[in-house]
């Protein structure tokens, strides 16, 4: 039996022509900007690192404050190739936040969220919001110091939202402090919840992508523009772009491997130069800078509003933004976009330069 | 004709209810549980009213030390002049650990750049209200702490 008669075989079962015929209809427009059409691509390609990575944790960490740590310790120091597996995991982790941030923010400034690409934009924003969950709740898996005190600061955090505070607090803590209870939880939201979330969303983002296409850039809509067939050209592009993304994981985990620290322990001070992790700082400085009353207003209650109202306008910019749904230059979302950007760099910069 | 067709709109209508509230019961009967099973119960606090923080001889003038409170960390200062306090460790502003900044004689939080005087005031950076002090008292060579 040659390749050709086990396809048909296949096919004749399973009935795959309609998918066929799916992948081969998308084409990529090709233009000066096209270069930050491979940033989804290798987002999704670190993701699925994540995954393999994720399941091989699974077999040697053990989530209970006892011997989270000390199994974190194990997989890095007995475990063949254990500190690889665990430095990739966070490696690829911090670099699928760098390369979706440039893909929502290239999308962004594209204003590739305008009419009919409206739910693809959600969709994506709501991904953006649970891959800050994964950073998040895999932050305390090694229950270190450091991870203690950023989990004690941002779900105390959660708890200043008015009216659903208390609640919100104990639900993400499993109970009023940060225990064992808060890592057997978080661990489950990290392997079972999120995932299942994420594939969902992810599977309604990339419907959108492929039912809608390539969005162009307004400045460049209605010009006669080269395409390229997405099956197998561009792919073959986007698998260049993840082989790059392969190198540089690789490189940076066998060369800077992600540290475990010290074992978190309830009755220490915070160490001094605590930090979140890098796509927090810009939160996390902005809360140091804000004074301890504003009016009659806890300072940091007006922050982590003004954080939630700035997700929430992230979340609708496509029904926000009139001007880019009809067509016309929109220059006011463009510098909100810009300000926004130059405001988390400017902020992580200050928060690192510290 | 609307006098016949009356009882059958109205049977339709009462299957409906029926199946309806079966429904809402049946959703409301799954979900409940769930939502209340993913409330953490709430834990007694332990209600130690005093607990031995530490001994005189181990603290030095202008030095601080965390202890334990009960499930919560506590933080005894001594001032440059010799006198012990204690207040609770947990900083007002976003629940880090402070601790005793020697050099600069205050009550430091590293998380926010939180500054506390010695009398636990809140004095700078972004800490609404000032640490809970406790009652201190020495028996001996044990500093006793106590809550009010």
């Amino acid at each position: 039996m040659n390749l050709s008669a086990i396809t048909t075989w296949v096919n004749d079962r399973a009935g795959l022509e309609p998918l066929r015929a799916l992948a081969h209809k998308k084409t990529v427009p090709l233009h000066r900007h096209s270069v930050w059409y491979y940033f989804g691509g290798m987002t999704l390609f670190l993701f699925a690192i994540q995954v393999g990575t994720g399941i091989l944790l699974l077999l040697y960490y053990r989530p209970s404050a006892e011997n989270a740590f000390e199994s974190v310790q194990f997989i890095m120091t007995e475990v063949r190739f254990g500190w690889l597996v665990r430095s990739i995991h966070s490696w690829s982790a911090n670099l699928m936040i760098a390369t979706m941030f440039v893909h929502m923010f290239s999308a962004y400034l594209m204003k590739a969220y305008r009419p009919p690409r409206e739910l693809t934009w959600v969709s994506g924003t709501l991904l953006l919001f649970i891959v800050l969950g994964f950073g998040f709740s895999g932050y305390l898996l090694p229950w270190n110091k450091l991870a203690f005190f950023a989990t004690k600061v941002g779900t105390d955090i959660a708890g200043v939202v008015p009216g659903i505070g208390t609640f919100l607090l104990r639900f993400l803590r499993g109970g009023d402090e940060v225990t064992g209870a808060t890592l057997t939880r978080f661990y489950g939201f990290h392997v079972a919840v999120l995932p299942a979330l994420v594939t969902a969303i992810l599977f309604v983002h990339l419907y959108f992508v492929q039912q809608r296409g390539m969005s162009v850039p307004p400045s460049l809509a209605g010009k006669p523009l080269q395409t390229m067939k997405f099956v197998p050209n561009f792919f073959l592009r986007d698998l260049m772009g993840w082989l790059l993304a392969l190198g540089a994981l690789a490189a940076l985990a066998a060369l800077f491997p992600w540290e475990l620290g010290e074992k978190a322990d309830a009755f220490a001070s915070a160490p001094a130069g605590i930090k979140p992790e890098w796509f927090f700082v810009f939160m996390f400085q902005t809360l140091k800078y804000l004074p301890a009353k504003i009016g009659a207003v806890d300072g940091e209650v007006l922050g982590i509003l003004a954080f939630g109202g700035g997700g929430l306008f992230w979340l609708l910019v496509p029904f926000l933004d009139r001007q880019s749904a009809q067509g016309k230059s929109s220059r006011w979302f463009t510098l909100i976009g810009i300000l926004i950007l130059l405001y988390i760099v400017g902020m992580t910069i200050v928060g690192y330069a510290e | 004709m609307e006098n016949t067709n009356t009882p059958v709109t109205t049977r339709r209508k009462f299957i409906n209810y029926c199946l309806g509230t079966s429904l809402g019961a049946t959703l409301v009967a799954t979900f409940y549980p769930i939502f209340k099973f993913l409330v953490p119960p709430p834990i007694t606090e332990s209600t130690e009213a005093s607990v031995v923080a530490a001994k005189v001889s181990e603290l030095k003038p202008n030095s601080g030390k965390i202890f334990k409170f009960g499930s919560k960390p506590g933080i005894l200062v001594k001032t440059p002049s010799g006198e012990i306090r204690a207040f609770s460790a947990t900083c007002t502003h976003l629940d880090c650990t402070v601790q005793y900044k020697e050099e600069a004689q205050h009550i430091w939080c590293a998380c926010h750049n939180g500054r506390y005087d010695l009398m636990g005031k809140n004095v700078a950076g972004p800490p609404p209200r000032p640490l809970e002090q406790y009652t201190v008292n020495v028996r001996g060579d044990e500093i006793i702490v106590s809550k009010g």
